[in-house]
């Protein structure tokens, strides 16, 4: 397997406080990688950076073999990389179709080209019945799953989640994790995830990277990293139940 | 449907009105156009793309001055000076979203930088002696009985029928924008920047995309505006005040809607025209009621219909946005 996303030595600081340093890592083609680690460990700022909100001051990103940490965020995701927002951003006056639509638009021919395949993807997350009501009535399970609708609506490569899992019930969870599944396993998606649920990064992660104050001090298969006694004494602690 | 007999019912009105009405309120209908048309445009930047303008009266401003003065300078009528108008107001547009967007000024900062284009536009005319100065630039007002379309000269009528079609091709092109990606892609700059440029949107493209279509719309209202009242002076058409007249519409209608910048402008117009009136002919006159009387309509509004009268009164009628 060749490595989709390669991640290379990236750092970051703001007003001299290190949030990420010198981080590596790859997400292989058609792989489910997760970033764990405790709150502050500089999760979010590394997907910032693969995303394009800011350039690494150090290192670089590539995606198939050519860098793109100087991109911007559109041009980031007309490379091929679409991302949810921990905290969601959906277009609030608008309908969900229409939230979805503006995602289908970077890669449809048409209006009516773009309507047709966000409806096939509010299918996939369970939202068609929902289609014509306003983003801003949903409840939040549904707001994430529409975060997630319009990433997917742009045809990405690579998905990145932010804290998808989070605020939802164990049964929901379980719905979302079924639905990346399916789409790593029938479409071929690479997914990067966030994620403090465990129970999702078990199910899901094919690789676990931690990070703890910027830096990765674990990585390999979800059952290794969770028995590391590193791992545990910085995030996952001694009783965790899985 | 009944949206469509609605609409058919308005627009025969429309069409109808000057065979039955007399000069005054044939000049108040005008108005409304005038003020429709303009808000239209305004529409564009802030309704669609949450861009907010305060400094309109800019591109109203300059595609007057185009227009007449190269028609007092060179004899060229409107038909000429309506391209000079756009493409003037084209580049004022693209300037001022390129220093704004390109340097990430938004929200109350931008507004702040069209008010101040509009204001430096304002003081620099005062001393352009060609153009008149602050002593006004006048031109030539010939009684027509007949229509000049191409040179705008004629009778009222016809200035009401030209702002009548302006209405009617703006509400169209709105429409037609409102349906494309464009009015995707604005609404979603709108809603949340950050999410938009997460789904690919170029932001600062189509943010100056939306900038040059609404000033290059707002030019022809100046255009009709010079050869409407045949004078201009900088003070009047540049003032903030003038676009304050301008936004109200559209904010009192409904932001972002189609027919909010119309029905604003209707509603602000005939009751204000109204009570002017109202109190002429009980022999009070109260210098000033007018900016009075556009206060208290906008706090009635904000407080009750914040998203303006149109999204209710469609809901009432039983028709779409």
């Amino acid at each position: 397997m060749s490595a989709l996303l390669e991640v290379r030595g990236i750092s970051k600081s703001f007003r001299g406080l290190r949030a990420v340093a010198a981080a590596s890592f790859d997400v292989p083609e058609r792989g489910v990688v997760a970033l764990i680690g405790p709150n502050g460990a500089g999760k979010t700022t590394c997907f910032n950076m693969i995303a394009g909100v800011f350039a690494p001051d150090s290192g670089t990103i590539a995606l198939r073999n050519s860098f793109i940490q100087e991109l911007r965020p559109d041009q980031v995701c007309a490379a091929g990389i679409g991302r949810t927002f921990q905290i969601v951003k959906p277009f609030a006056g608008l309908s969900v179709l229409d939230n979805v639509m503006v995602g289908a638009l970077l890669r449809e021919q048409s209006v009516s080209a773009a309507r047709g395949f966000s409806l096939s993807i509010l299918e996939k997350l369970k939202l068609a019945t929902k289609a014509n009501l306003p983003a801003a009535s949903l409840t939040l399970p549904d707001r994430k799953r529409l975060e997630v609708a319009r990433a997917l609506a742009t045809r990405p490569r690579l998905l990145l989640l932010d804290e998808v899992m989070a605020g939802l019930r164990p049964t929901e969870c379980d719905e979302m994790v079924a639905v990346f599944r399916e789409l790593n396993r029938a479409d071929g998606l690479t997914i990067l995830l966030i994620e403090h649920v465990m129970r999702a990064v078990m199910a899901l992660a094919q690789q676990v990277v931690v990070l703890h104050h910027g830096e990765i001090i674990a990585r390999g298969a979800p059952a290794e990293v969770v028995r590391d006694p590193a791992v545990l004494e910085c995030y996952l602690g001694e009783e965790t139940e899985l | 449907m009944r949206a469509k007999i609605l609409l058919s019912i308005l627009l025969l009105v429309l069409v109808f009105f000057p065979t039955f009405a007399g000069p005054y309120a044939l000049s108040v209908a005008t108005l409304i156009l005038f003020f429709a048309y303009a808000g239209q445009a305004w529409n564009v930047m802030m309704g669609f793309a949450g861009q907010l303008s305060l400094g309109h009266s800019l591109y109203v401003g300059v595609g007057a001055y185009a227009a007449a003065g190269l028609y007092f300078h060179t004899g060229l009528g409107a038909w000429a000076g309506i391209w000079l108008a756009i493409l003037l107001c084209m580049l004022l547009g693209a300037a001022i979203g390129f220093l704004a967007f390109r340097f990430g000024i938004s929200g109350v900062y931008f507004a702040l930088l069209t008010i101040a284009f509009a204001e430096f536009t304002r003081i620099g005319f005062d001393h352009i002696q060609w153009l008149g100065g602050p002593g006004g630039l006048f031109i030539k007002v010939e009684h027509r009985t007949g229509w000049d379309l191409v040179n705008l000269r004629g009778t009222p009528a016809m200035f009401y029928y030209v702002m009548l079609a302006l209405c009617a091709l703006a509400f169209i092109f709105c429409f037609l924008l409102l349906k494309s990606k464009a009015g995707y892609y604005w609404q979603a700059i709108r809603e949340n920047e950050e999410a938009a440029q997460a789904l690919g949107i170029n932001t600062f493209r189509w943010k100056m995309l939306a900038v040059v279509i609404s000033s290059a719309m707002t030019s022809v209202a100046g255009v009709f505006y010079a050869f409407y009242y045949n004078n201009l002076f900088p003070e009047q058409i540049f003032h903030i005040s003038r676009s304050i007249e301008i936004i109200l519409g559209p904010i009192i209608g409904g932001i972002g809607t189609l027919f909010g910048p119309i029905l604003g402008a209707a509603v602000l117009i005939l009751l204000s025209d109204g009570i002017t009136e109202g109190l002429a002919a009980l022999g009070w006159e109260f210098p000033g009621v007018k900016q009075v009387f556009y206060g208290l309509v906008l706090l009635v509004v904000v407080m009750f219909l914040p998203r303006g009268i149109w999204p209710a009164l469609a809901r009432r009628l039983g028709v779409g946005k």
